[in-house]
């Protein structure tokens, strides 16, 4: 693990909005690091500021404090426009809605090189075409497709254009803010599949944002659980989802649907009360077995070593 | 044999559109027993929705039944008129819609909006019909129901909104209520309430569910008999455990496939995309998308070829002398467990 090296670091980020005389805590002190080359899931309800943290991440809003360090480099700081410009290059964004994230007005060809034209990546129209062509073959797509507008295509062909602007820039980083939750069963798999042949192929790094459990579980190399803006449970993706700690991880695996009627049938449903969160305790990241973290107070370490002792 | 409270025959329904003539529902045929939970599944553009819309009588003014019956009561409730289905519609048959954000009406007190099916289909008298709400919204677990009574649909979460329309659809105790994705957008655990409330409240009502959804998670918790729809069409149907532990058609196999289990390494995506119902296939219509599919698949549409008493499936594999194939491990791990329930 010690080799790995982290393309992205996030240090007690805070992203707070105002609203009217309301002081809103999307994300309350989050910290956590994404690998080079691995996929990072974040779960969570709505409102559990899982969204935020993806928009903050890529400077989509100004963090109220907090150090965003992208390959080394802290991204608040990054004054000069050429900083700014490198650092949007290599890191882009899938949006969850593939209706609402492509201009109704611009064709398949425009949208896709938006961001080549925008960062001076080709010199002419004939390359900036030919590129368009062969992103569109990456990601499954006809080539003919080029001059069609997005009302044109399913939902899932959508997101594949999504796709493929994204990946136009050669970006090292993307965060997929749910990408799938908008699509059907059959077609969640078709991305989710070429998401991965993608990063297999361009070694990229993934964000990964999603309420599906069961997906994040399959396409993660390690998982966030957030709560509240707060980050409470990090670890090895099977050890979160098959030995979680927080109660609230456990209450939330506890929730997902399994396509199985057996074991449907002798579900046990584990309820989470959320006030244990607000009892004034300080809470930070404890480390409970390798790579494995929960957020608790000191006197509470003992207690979820038990928790991680009781599954050995 | 338990009764069969809603009976549908070959019922097709086909839209206008400027495009020409969508063939949305292709003679479907299916029955709802007393008590039970029927769940319909399918992607998006299946007609699942077209379907249960049918049968409380809210089509879309473009939609044209082309043929078949949908027999509740010893009546044909597609020759009713739209006054003897007002009599209907939320006493007798009601309906719970996806989106709870949308379904009620904002400027209306949630307490006027539970009691006014009552006061409009069972006569009863406003003071009388605002205690049974109060009631209503305790048994549907909304906290300080006295107080949030007076309260409108924009102070409360979506979950607790789901809550409120649930509790709209049932004060009537209707005999039949159909549930649209009722829990697609809510967070799981959100939904997992909403599903335990709905399963507890179908016991205290006596009330019959049909159950549309795509998350066969849901359905394998919900349903006591599910029906699998594409392109307009059912094209499996039978117990909760025929269909997930012995499912037959390549579709049911690929709709299962899909989803992420403990052991995939690699999701099995089923390839394309569902076929346009202007211009419906003449034979299977999974055929195009199917790798087990055959000549025949393409050419004629295979009949319900039956399983079981419950069980039914309309693929040619299941035709005498059809060639055996080998379904996807995961299938033939769920035959096996099958094989052993026996």
């Amino acid at each position: 693990m010690a080799e790995k090296k982290a393309l992205l670091q996030v240090k007690h980020l805070k992203q707070y909005f105002k609203n009217g005389r309301q002081l809103t805590k999307a994300v309350d002190d989050v910290s956590f690091d994404i690998y080079e080359g691995e996929t990072f899931g974040l779960v969570g309800e709505s409102g559990s500021g899982k969204t935020t943290t993806g928009r903050s991440i890529l400077q989509l809003y100004h963090p109220t404090s907090g150090e965003i360090i992208f390959d080394g480099k802290d991204v608040a700081k990054m004054k000069s426009r050429s900083d700014q410009l490198a650092f949007r290059r290599q890191a882009q964004m899938i949006f969850q809605d593939p209706y609402a994230s492509l201009n109704p007005r611009m064709t398949v060809e425009d949208i896709i090189a938006e961001g080549l034209d925008i960062h001076g990546l080709v010199k002419n129209k004939e390359e900036r075409r030919q590129r368009v062509e062969e992103l569109l073959e990456t990601v499954g797509l006809n080539k003919n497709h080029a001059s069609r507008f997005p009302h044109e295509f399913s939902g899932g062909q959508r997101q594949r254009i999504g796709i493929a602007r994204a990946l136009a820039v050669k970006p090292k980083f993307i965060v997929a803010d749910e990408p799938i939750s908008a699509l059907d069963v059959s077609i969640q798999a078709q991305v989710v599949n070429l998401m991965i042949d993608l990063q297999k192929e361009k070694g990229l790094t993934y964000l990964f944002i999603a309420h599906d459990l069961s997906m994040v579980k399959f396409i993660s190399d390690r998982i966030g659980v957030m709560h509240f803006g707060k980050l409470l449970e990090v670890g090895p993706a099977d050890d979160v989802y098959d030995r979680p700690l927080h109660d609230y991880t456990k209450s939330l695996i506890s929730a997902v649907p399994i396509p199985d009627p057996e074991i449907e049938r002798n579900r046990h449903r584990i309820s989470y009360d959320a006030r244990e969160e607000f009892d004034g305790k300080k809470r930070t990241m404890h480390e409970i077995r390798p790579g494995h973290f929960v957020r608790c107070s000191d006197d509470e370490v003992a207690h979820y070593e038990a928790i991680a002792q009781s599954y050995e | 044999m338990p009764e069969r409270i809603l009976d549908v025959k070959n019922l097709k329904i086909d839209f206008h559109t400027y495009a020409g003539e969508v063939k949305a529902i292709r003679d479907v045929s299916f029955h709802l027993n007393q008590g039970e939970t029927l769940a319909i599944v399918g992607e998006s553009g299946s007609g699942k929705s077209v379907t249960t819309r049918s049968i409380i009588g809210l089509l879309a003014k473009n939609a044209k039944v082309m043929g078949g019956e949908i027999n509740f009561h010893g009546q044909n409730l597609l020759d009713l008129s739209e006054k003897e289905w007002q009599k209907i519609r939320g006493n007798e048959i009601a309906m719970i819609f996806q989106d709870p954000m949308t379904s009620l009406d904002p400027t209306m007190k949630i307490g006027q909006q539970i009691a006014e099916p009552l006061i409009k289909h069972k006569g009863v008298s406003k003071k009388e019909a605002w205690a049974k709400a109060l009631e209503m919204m305790k048994a549907v677990g909304i906290p300080n129901a006295e107080e949030r009574i007076n309260q409108y649909p924009h102070q409360f979460s979506g979950g607790m909104r789901q809550r409120i329309v649930i509790a709209i659809a049932l004060i009537c105790e209707p005999e039949i209520l159909l549930a649209d994705e009722p829990t697609t957008a809510l967070d799981v655990t959100v939904q997992a309430e909403i599903l335990d409330l709905m399963k507890d409240l179908q016991k205290r009502v006596k009330t019959s569910i049909i159950f549309i959804t795509h998350d066969l998670g849901v359905v394998a918790g919900m349903a006591d008999r599910v029906a699998v729809m594409y392109a307009g069409e059912f094209l499996e149907y039978g117990t909760v455990d025929d269909i997930f532990y012995n499912p037959q058609h390549p579709y049911t196999w690929g709709l299962i496939n899909s989803m992420p289990t403990l052991e995939s390494q690699k999701l099995e995506a089923i390839p394309g995309t569902p076929p346009d119902l202007l211009d419906p296939p003449k034979g299977d219509p999974f055929a195009p998308r199917n790798a087990y599919a055959m000549k025949i698949d393409i050419e004629r549409k295979p009949p319900f070829f039956k399983l079981s008493d419950t069980h039914y499936a309309a693929t040619w594999l299941l035709a005498p002398g059809a060639p055996k194939v080998e379904p996807p491990a995961e299938i033939q791990r769920r035959w096996a467990k099958f094989k052993a329930m026996q």
